[in-house]
């Protein structure tokens, strides 16, 4: 059995590797360039300066704030909408529709996020389709600009999600036998009662794992808020790439991606243990 | 409601009408961006000039396609390299990591599991900048020590590669873990009965098994790394990858190449997804 | 003799669980040798021991007299077809059964001869080139002892195959199993929670409970003689009455049932005493039954049918004792006599002392 043994140590090695050096040192790095201060060059200070900062700095924790509750409003959204497409996919398409419909659910996983967002940007901007079409059939008279507002970001936040939330949810529901919701209405139920008291429940950890998903892909994103919110979509990843980019003050930078961090993980918990979810469950839901 | 369960005429209306509007949501800036590619007009927008292939391949003063557009080509076999090694790396330690989960019991099992879901809820403008910071501090305290410059720790294609395939890795741990998982046990202890030794049992039972969830990771990892942009906005250097080309001219403003890259990019993903369907099928 | 098989005195727990507790068993070659128990005794860790997915605690595993201590699966001269087959699905037939020789090296021309050989032998010439996918359930049995018996091991290891077969099928395999038994001359170790299974196949059967065998002989010997309360209990259908000695006369013992009734035992083998409790087991097919209550017996019971459970040759009745509503059930004769039997007729019921069995109660070893 030392063989077994060889090959077991042999297998734990890069999963090892890359959980340290790829993951745990490089956030407590981050954690650690946070909470210094540059002195002179190269010499450096413990401080909590930069999350001083933060707090005292209006633009940025309003920023904070408001990305974090366009991104719960966006992921609430985004469940709303995509739960009937999925139940349609799940339980009603037959054969070959259902097949094809999920597969059109997965195109736009298929096509960059950023070609899609250009997509958006062609159809929403002042010379864009939708405008051209509201002249045509005389809606308006004008042409309307309908980038660069809450509106179309949340439009945008939502479309880039819709999929990590169908996908899951379709192969949840497909799991549920079609004699749960008969028996529950043989038993008495209205549409509204099955739903809440049978399908819903059934469906809770494919609901989790796509909340988790979308909230974490909506956070974190960049493109969709920049291009079509233009300079005034007040996103908080936008705050970290300029003070990693465009000021090199890595220090403010490592300080925002960690209390993005903590907010993510925060709210991240709070929805584990308001559905009594486990981390792993909801995760491994998702393939 | 199920079909089994009777319900109004409206309602089935209704409901179907959204599901046709909810398509149409999913795929009408997709749709836009491929016809204003070949819309014969300076600007990727209405009015309607007629079709033309001038964004692909012309190459003159006023229009340059995207065929003759160095800048763009350039940057597309950058990004083909990074999603190649991406994958290929991402893929194999998907497997190293499925064996040791699903083959192994050991302490601290549970916990190092958990540790390797992490990467999918960091968001990836994290992941960027703490590989971003930790390599840049490697890098100078060998500087300062040593006087070497290491440039693959500095932002370039080594470090998109390696801050793309923390998360890669994981979501292909999870596909190929599951298919892993369905490999009853006792079809490698009816090999290792009739005679094979543990490594012919995974190269002969574990490794065919798996074939189609390792070519559909790589297919998926392939596409997810070519189409990362915020880790890799982050960790990238001077060549630059196509999402980082395509955002840089979308910022200056955009014209029907940018559509023509976007309609190529489409067509490659669709013709990937289409090959990697038929391999899964077979 | 060197047997084909030999344990002596094997143990193995998991953790404060004793899967297998002292087993020693010796099979010569060509047997068929069955262990029929409950899920749960031990039966499965007993046959991975024997195949070398794991090591005993204590205790030694021969085969053909070489100890197989430190040998790992792949080196033993044993072969299993598993529970479900394990016919590996990406693979043809021809492929499947040439696993085994492949790794042992031999090369492709006399591989393909033996595989061929071994597909006529079982009666399925011909099939190489199908995909195991395309096989009816009784063709993967019979494609899954191939590919063990092809690399003729000393001992073939089958871990209750025919469990996920239909009824019908379940019945011509173990035809076709013994069949080929035979016609092989291999030592079979079957293990099965079937005990008809185990009863038509075997030379011999050990019934294991709780990680012990309880009896090891002949299917005949475990139905006529059981040794201890659970093989009655277990092989065969049987009434099981609790009750007290009351008095031993001779050879022969008299019990009163806790319900109430006196009934008289041969005993052979066992020692008793007035005082004693006991079970006496009766089994359904020893009852006579008649309609006339005036017949007396040696043991003798007046009684109202509750219920006929009617299944063709199988059929039981339930009969309640009128006088201490004990219930037993009773093999219903399918010679038209009883055709008109329904629910409330008085029959009376009869059987011979020898035809029962007593044992001790030990309502410890019984769960």
């Amino acid at each position: 059995m030392t063989g077994r043994k060889l090959s077991f140590y042999l297998l734990l090695m890069p999963l090892l590797l890359t959980l340290t050096l790829l993951i745990l040192l490089p956030q407590l790095d981050m954690l650690g360039i946070s909470m210094r201060e540059r002195v002179s060059y190269g010499v450096y200070e413990f401080s909590l300066l930069h999350y001083r900062e933060f707090f005292t700095e209006p633009l940025y924790w309003n920023t904070f704030l408001r990305t974090a509750v366009m991104s719960i409003l966006a992921t609430a959204l985004t469940l709303l909408i995509s739960f009937p497409v999925a139940w349609y996919i799940a339980k009603i398409a037959q054969g070959k529709n259902k097949n094809l419909m999920f597969l059109a659910c997965l195109i736009p996983f298929w096509v960059s996020e950023l070609v899609r967002t250009y997509g958006w940007m062609i159809l929403l901007r002042e010379s864009g389709v939708v405008s051209g079409f509201l002249q045509w059939i005389g809606v308006v008279d004008a042409p309307v600009e309908m980038l660069y507002n809450d509106i179309t970001v949340m439009t945008g936040l939502v479309y880039a999600s819709m999929l990590f939330m169908v996908v899951p949810l379709v192969s949840t529901l497909e799991g549920m036998d079609d004699s749960l919701v008969e028996a529950a209405y043989d038993l008495g139920g209205n549409h509204f009662t099955v739903l809440r008291t049978v399908i819903i429940p059934y469906a809770v950890p494919g609901i989790v794992s796509g909340c988790i998903v979308v909230f974490m892909l909506t956070l974190g994103n960049y493109l969709t808020p920049t291009l079509l919110g233009g300079k005034d979509s007040l996103w908080f990843t936008e705050q970290i790439f300029t003070q990693f980019i465009t000021r090199f003050n890595w220090e403010q930078g490592a300080a925002f991606g960690v209390l993005l961090l903590c907010l993510s993980s925060l709210i991240v918990w709070l929805g584990l243990k308001l559905s009594k979810q486990s981390f792993k469950q909801a995760l491994a839901s998702e393939t | 409601m199920i079909p089994s369960i009777p319900q109004s005429r409206a309602f089935q209306k209704t409901y179907t009408v959204y599901v046709c509007l909810f398509f149409m949501f999913l795929l009408a800036p997709l749709v836009v961006v491929a016809v204003f590619s070949m819309n014969d007009s300076v600007f990727p927008s209405l009015p309607w000039e007629g079709f033309t292939l001038d964004w692909y391949f012309a190459d003159n003063k006023e229009r340059r396609g995207l065929f003759h557009d160095g800048a763009i080509q350039e940057s597309i076999i950058t990004s083909l390299m990074i999603a190649l090694f991406v994958a290929i790396l991402s893929v194999t330690l998907a497997i190293t990591n499925a064996l040791l989960f699903e083959r192994y019991d050991f302490r601290g099992k549970q916990f190092l599991y958990s540790l390797m879901l992490l990467p999918l809820v960091i968001p990836g403008v994290i992941l960027g900048i703490s590989i971003l910071s930790f390599s840049s501090g490697i890098a100078n305290t060998i500087e300062d020590s040593y006087g070497l410059d290491l440039e693959f720790l500095r932002p370039g294609l080594p470090l998109i590669v390696l801050g793309q395939f923390v998360f890669i890795s994981t979501m292909a741990t999870l596909v190929i873990s599951a298919r892993l998982r369905k490999l009853d046990t006792a079809m490698e202890e009816a090999a290792l009965n009739l005679g094979a030794s543990r490594f012919e049992v995974f190269t002969t039972i574990t490794l065919p098994w798996l074939k189609p969830a390792v070519i559909g990771s790589a297919v998926v990892a392939f596409l997810m790394s070519f189409e990362n942009f915020n880790t890799t906005l982050i960790l990238a250097g001077s060549d630059s990858p196509l999402t980082i080309t395509l955002f840089d001219r979308m910022r200056e403003g955009s014209t029907p190449v940018l559509n023509a890259v976007s309609t190529l990019l489409m067509a490659g993903s669709g013709a990937l997804a289409l090959v990697s369907i038929f391999i899964q099928r077979k | 003799m060197t047997f084909d098989l030999e344990c002596r005195n094997v143990f193995k727990h998991f953790g404060s669980f004793q899967a297998v507790n002292d087993i020693s068993l010796e099979i010569p070659a060509g047997f068929f040798f069955s262990i029929l128990g409950p899920s749960g005794c031990g039966k499965t860790t007993l046959l991975r021991m024997l195949a070398g997915f794991s090591e005993p605690d204590q205790g030694e595993i021969l085969i053909k007299g070489k100890k197989m201590a430190g040998i790992p699966a792949n080196k033993r001269p044993v072969n299993m077809v598993f529970q479900h087959l394990a016919l590996f699905p990406m693979m043809n037939v021809g492929e499947n059964i040439a696993y085994g020789l492949k790794r042992n090296r031999v090369p492709k021309p006399q591989r393909d001869k033996k595989v061929a050989d071994v597909l006529e032998r079982i009666g399925l010439p011909g099939i190489e080139k199908k995909s195991v996918n395309q096989l009816s359930g009784g063709q993967k049995q019979r494609v899954a002892i191939a590919r063990c018996l092809v690399l003729e091991p000393d001992v073939l290891l089958l871990d209750e195959p025919l469990g996920a077969l239909d009824l019908k099928l379940r019945e011509q395999m173990k035809v076709e199993l013994k069949k080929l038994q035979k016609a092989f001359g291999t030592t079979f170790i079957y293990i099965t929670h079937d005990q008809s299974e185990a009863m038509v196949m075997s030379d011999q059967v050990a019934v294991m409970n709780h990680g012990r065998f309880e009896q090891v002989g002949s299917p005949q010997s475990l139905y006529y003689e059981p040794k201890t309360s659970f093989v009655a209990g277990f092989v065969g259908n049987n009434n099981r009455v609790a009750g007290i000695v009351e008095s031993i006369v001779g050879e022969t013992a008299i019990i009163r049932s806790n319900a109430g009734q006196q009934f008289k035992t041969a005993f052979p083998k066992i020692d008793l005493k007035a005082g004693d409790a006991v079970d006496l087991f009766i089994r359904p097919e020893a009852i006579h039954i008649r309609r006339d209550q005036s017949v007396t017996s040696e043991n003798h019971i007046n009684g109202q049918v509750e219920n006929i459970l009617f299944d063709g040759g199988n059929s039981q009745i339930l009969v309640k004792d009128i006088d201490s509503s004990q219930e037993l059930s009773v093999s219903l004769p399918q010679t038209r006599e009883f055709n008109d039997l329904v629910a409330g007729d008085r029959v009376s019921l009869s059987w011979d002392m020898q035809q029962s069995n007593i044992f001790l109660s030990n309502k410890k070893r019984e769960s």
